[in-house]
């Protein structure tokens, strides 16, 4: 029976490699889906199948809570809130990890049983990731959903506590492994790495949300990778080190997209840096009404729309896909151009466009549309600002000089929708809005896409 | 579990993650994002372990009981929700 449940394993390993290679095409991501959920399924009974269980009244009893908590979030959620879900689930799997770990270092302490080193630095690096990745999960989590302020919370000399704090936990870290013996120093330990997970996520803003949930999510993964090594399981370590390079690759995209580097994002406070930039004098700008914009868009061969985090905020989803169906119609060629960061989590507004039946072959990513902003007559942008900023281009003193962007002012005519002339997250003022051909069209994203629309028939009819 | 081995595994599996990732349309990272999470729900393995030891204090059974909750949370609504964001990727030749 022990065998039969390394083979499952080796089975279940294989699922989920398949199940994140379907994941490449929305043709084949729902196999991908279903893939991992027999992979998960097999990696259950083979774990049953090969070990004598126990205590079967409360493995079924937390089975059962567990499901009857997952099912609804599932349906219930909607699709806004979707990165605050996946924090929250960062934090539940780093969480189960810890406590893992946490069970075993005691386990072992009180049968006087002597774990070889390598398995203490799994069961030391399962715990400090656990719980500092659940902390960080949950503070992250509070930042998404605006319990907690989304700038960045700063104090003096914060990168110095941080570190000294992460070196106490690093030595009695490696306390441990040399002295497993020493079981006052693990409560300290484990405290510490809570503390430390809330101390690293405050200080960053709301607009780098995208880089630190993709990074939560590798932190997770290798916790469960290295309890894979502590229990000696190969199937933890192969899931870990999948979730892991998923996590890491997704936080490398989101850092470039905004074209910076990991420790600037964990330590540099972005948000703040700004704040004392933003004071522009006033410069002429140019506005329009919902009648204006209507009959412009009407006139345009091709429109590429710019949806921005400001969309979901203003739930206007459905509104744009009312203004897409409508000028399709009229042999309007609309297109989407998505910027990597755009949204509260990498790939948030695919999600949120695909949601109000908008096909995903009319979403663009950045690198492919930005060739035809040139050709493009209208170019409407729709709660999007720093992504859309030229000063990333051509001005080195900007604070997102370098940053990609989409080529917005290369367009003929360009439209913004924007509440008010307020700068966005990054506090930074945006020339796009200055310039000769841009219209601004001030108002709620939603109301203001609306009565575009009410304008539009009326001119048809004509 | 000989570490060699482990780190073995280790190394291979990382290689095959970041080479299918990449592959990943940015369309989809979102979903991959919450299919990764369900599978790193897999730790449900170590908490069974754990809570189901023979002899297992009850240490043991609280710390396992929480985690299996939470994994199997992870589990449930990480394919589901996963699943519910996929079907609504359609194409346009699809509608209608």
């Amino acid at each position: 029976m022990e065998h039969l449940g390394s083979y499952i394993y080796i089975v279940s390993a294989a699922l989920f490699i398949l199940s994140l290679k379907w994941m490449n095409s929305p043709a084949t991501a729902r196999r991908g889906v279903f893939s991992g959920e027999i992979g998960m399924l097999l990696a259950i009974v083979g774990t049953v199948l090969a070990n004598h269980i126990f205590n079967w009244e409360w493995i079924l009893a937390a089975f059962f809570i567990g499901a009857a908590v997952g099912v609804p979030i599932a349906y219930i959620m909607p699709m806004t809130a979707v990165p605050q879900r996946t924090a929250m689930s960062h934090a539940c799997g780093a969480l189960a990890a810890a406590l893992v770990g946490t069970a075993e270092f005691y386990r072992a302490n009180q049968l006087h049983e002597t774990l070889p080193t390598f398995v203490m630095v799994a069961l030391v690096l399962e715990t400090l990731l656990g719980f500092l990745t659940f902390t960080g999960s949950l503070m992250a989590m509070g930042k998404l959903q605006e319990v907690l302020p989304q700038r960045p919370i700063t104090y003096k000399n914060q990168n110095t506590v941080n570190f000294v704090l992460f070196v106490i936990a690093a030595g009695l870290g490696v306390r441990l492994v040399m002295v497993p013996t020493d079981i006052w120093i693990f409560p300290v330990f484990a405290g510490l790495s809570l503390v430390f997970g809330v101390l690293l996520i405050i200080p960053i803003g709301g607009a780098d949300m995208p880089t630190v949930i993709a990074l939560l999510n590798s932190y997770a993964g290798l916790s469960a990778c290295a309890m894979g090594f502590a229990l000696g399981n190969n199937l933890l370590v192969v899931a870990g080190a999948l979730d892991g390079s998923s996590g890491l690759i997704l936080s490398i995209i989101m850092c470039k997209a905004m074209n910076r580097s990991f420790t600037n994002v964990l330590f540099g406070a972005f948000g703040q840096i700004q704040a004392s930039h933003a004071q522009a004098q006033q410069r002429p700008y140019r506005s329009a009404s919902a009648e204006e914009a209507a009959a412009i868009l009407e006139a345009a061969g091709s429109v590429i729309i710019v949806p921005g985090y400001g969309l979901a905020v203003a739930q206007a989803q459905h509104k744009i896909r009312e203004l897409y169906d409508s000028l399709m119609r009229r042999g309007v060629d609309v297109k989407f151009a998505i910027h990597p960061v755009a949204g509260r989590m990498p790939g948030h507004m695919n999600v949120l466009l695909a949601e109000a039946d908008i096909p995903y072959d009319r979403l663009w990513e950045m690198d492919d549309i930005n060739g035809d902003f040139g050709q493009c007559d209208v170019a409407l942008v729709i709660g999007a600002n720093d992504v859309t900023n030229p000063a990333a281009r051509t001005d080195k003193s900007s604070p997102i000089y370098g940053m990609p962007i989409l080529d917005v002012d290369k367009a003929h005519t360009v439209m913004v929708i924007k509440r008010s002339m307020n700068p966005g997250f990054a506090g930074i003022d945006n020339d796009l809005y200055y310039m000769d051909k841009t219209l601004m069209l001030f108002g709620d994203a939603k109301a203001f896409v609306g009565e575009i629309i009410k304008e539009l028939p009326a001119k048809v009819g004509a | 579990m000989d570490l060699s081995i482990g780190l073995f595994v280790f190394m291979l599996a990382t290689f095959v993650g970041l080479e299918i990732i990449r592959k990943v349309s940015p369309l989809l990272h979102t979903p991959l994002m919450s299919l990764t999470n369900a599978i790193s729900a897999i730790s449900v393995v170590g908490a069974i372990l754990i809570t189901g030891a023979e002899g297992a204090t009850m240490l043991s059974k609280v710390l396992g009981f929480i985690a299996i909750t939470a994994a199997v949370t992870n589990i449930v609504s990480g394919f589901l929700i996963t699943d519910r964001m996929l079907k609504m990727f359609k194409k346009r030749e699809e509608k209608k």
